[in-house]
């Protein structure tokens, strides 16, 4: 018998970068069993992986400690479990920065879990050795052709290690890399006692999962008819309210603003959707087009009869590697003939860069004209002809630092030796930053070790 | 019959997926789903949005959730932080697409609230 019939999991943070306010109100404005914080975006790994080179403590996604510090009285009060993936490529270091932080607020006894495994950087060679060629899911390429500009590598973990961690009794959970949705799926696996082979209703978490998984994007963040959406700046953060049977219900805290109906629910759904007749996790193969959503009530939407299909034998693995340099400047131009003044701007730019010498292929510049319709460039928008001041942004990219820096000393002079009314060069000359590419590959499971280990607070 | 903007029978959300991005078109209404599945192929969508996406385009459809998914292999200037473009995430492809005009028939609109 599962101990509960309904919990109440929650996503406070949608990505690297979200408000800090998402969890802190989803905390202190209503009924919570478990909140769930995504911190980890794609190039987030590389860029932890390179702060941990210079210092060994560092390399994780420091937001979360601070988040801790402000509602560990309430979550500890309220016994609200919290699980992010906030280890990056040092989850101990986030452990202990958080175990110090509850040994700050004198509380004893709160367990804090982390979960690894999916670094596996250092294991990379010893992979290729076994046969593995982490071949580019897009391109085919085998990863030896990039191998040694390789600065992260990080599997897609599913939700069963965090169950795990919570079958310890972990109060706060701390993971690596993982599948956003396997944050929400891990505590209804633990609360549930869900199987391995009850497919179906991983799949309902795993569907669960991707809808808050992006935070407020679910609840009327982001959504088309924006004028009805009420209240953005007190947006309310997304609530599963799951059931062993696998149905659930999306809602948001009584009270606050934006709004979760079908369509908004549906906006998310068709985010970063790919087949949507098979969503692939290391836990399950969900089907987006078996289920049905249903009205619930106001600010509920009902999800049932969601279907399931066996995994794959294999993780995906996200990798980084060093990709070149880039760099991009932007000068504003008032009117009057404000486009035609940037174009000369532009012009001037590239013909005194070859005129020293260097020049940027095609492929290796960028010319935008933002305020004449740069974001739906080619489809007609009237009043994108003549617009009434435009910011001209420029950008290079390519092997070579010290021809991207080149480019950058070139834009700030047309203040002074351009047409007339350009502005806007606050912020000093661009500098060249690192191209981070990724590298989408597959690695058989049974290559793959995960680990729980669970630490209390001394307080 | 008037040109009417895709916007009006349809919702949309975009976002990036690899060097490409998705966008996934959703019908207000049971019969603008019927139209759209006819009418919004993936050769209207490569062609409305040619300039931004030099590359293919994928569709795929969802009935339960009345959503068109469309995969645009080559949206981003290079993907990830390898794009120099403003818009490097396709946040905004959605809503280019619902610039789309279309001859939507009468009887689409009457069964199609607007916004």
């Amino acid at each position: 018998m599962p101990a509960k019939d309904k919990v109440l999991i929650a996503n406070g943070q949608g990505f690297w970068g979200d408000s800090i306010l998402g969890p802190i109100r989803l905390v202190n404005e209503g009924p919570l069993d478990y909140l769930t914080l995504d911190y980890l975006a794609e190039v987030t790994m590389s860029i932890l992986q390179k702060l941990r080179s210079r210092k060994p403590e560092m390399g994780y996604a420091t937001d979360f400690v601070r988040l801790i510090d402000r509602i560990l009285p309430q979550i500890v009060e309220k016994d609200i479990k919290v699980i992010a993936n906030a280890g990056g490529v040092n989850p101990h270091a986030c452990k202990d920065a958080v175990l110090a932080v509850i040994a700050k607020h004198g509380v004893k006894g709160v367990k804090v879990a982390v979960v690894e495994g999916d670094d596996i950087l250092d294991q990379l060679d010893d992979l290729m050795g076994q046969g593995e060629d982490l071949a580019n899911m897009d391109t085919g390429a085998p990863l030896s052709s990039v191998r040694d500009s390789v600065t992260s590598a990080n599997v897609y973990l599913g939700a069963f290690p965090i169950a795990e961690a919570l079958g310890q009794g972990a109060q706060i959970v701390i993971t690596g890399r993982g599948t956003d949705p396997g944050l929400v799926l891990a505590p209804m696996i633990h609360e549930f006692g869900w199987g391995e082979d009850e497919l179906d209703r991983l799949a309902a978490g795993t569907v669960a999962g991707h809808i808050v998984e992006c935070g407020a994007q679910c609840t009327g963040g982001n959504y088309t008819d924006w004028r009805k959406i009420p209240n953005m700046a007190r947006i309310g953060y997304p609530i599963i309210e799951a059931s062993s049977d696998g149905r659930f219900v999306v809602t948001k805290h009584d009270g606050t603003g934006g709004r979760v109906d079908i369509s908004t629910v549906t906006h998310q759904l068709a985010y970063e959707m790919g087949d949507p007749s098979n969503y692939i996790t290391p836990d399950v193969c969900a089907d987006f087009t078996s289920f049905t959503l249903s009205d619930d009530g106001a600010e509920r939407v009902a999800v049932e009869g969601v279907k399931g299909m066996l995994p794959t034998p294999t993780y995906k693995v996200s990798l980084s590697y060093h990709d070149g340099w880039k760099s991009t400047g932007q000068l504003t131009v008032s009117g009057p003939d404000a486009l035609e003044k940037a174009k000369l701007c532009s012009d001037i730019v590239w013909e005194r860069l070859a005129s020293d010498g260097f020049e940027y292929a095609p492929e290796e510049r960028l010319i935008e004209y933002v305020g004449a319709n740069v974001c739906h460039d080619g489809i007609p928008v009237p009043g994108s002809e003549d617009p009434p001041e435009v910011v001209l942004r420029l950008g290079v990219k390519g092997p070579d630092r010290d021809k991207v820096n080149r480019f950058g000393m070139e834009l700030v002079p047309l203040v002074t030796s351009g047409p007339p009314g350009v502005t806007g060069f606050a912020g000093g000359r661009p500098k060249a930053t690192e191209i981070i590419g990724f590298w989408p590959a597959l690695v058989r499971k049974d290559l793959i070790e995960t680990r729980v280990s669970v630490f209390s607070s001394e307080g | 019959m008037p040109q009417t903007k895709l916007a009006r029978i349809a919702w949309a959300r975009s976002g990036d997926k690899g060097e490409g991005s998705n966008v996934g078109v959703i019908a207000r209404s049971d019969a603008a789903y019927s139209f759209l599945k006819e009418a919004l192929t993936e050769g209207v969508v490569r062609s409305h949005m040619k300039t931004i996406n030099p590359g293919g385009v994928i569709r795929y459809a969802a009935d339960n959730m009345r959503v068109l998914n469309f995969m645009l292999a080559d949206s981003l200037g290079g993907g990830g932080s390898a794009s120099l473009k403003t818009d490097a995430q396709g946040k905004t492809h959605g809503l280019a697409v619902l610039r789309l005009e279309m001859d939507i028939p009468q009887s689409v609109l009457d069964a199609t609230p607007a916004d």
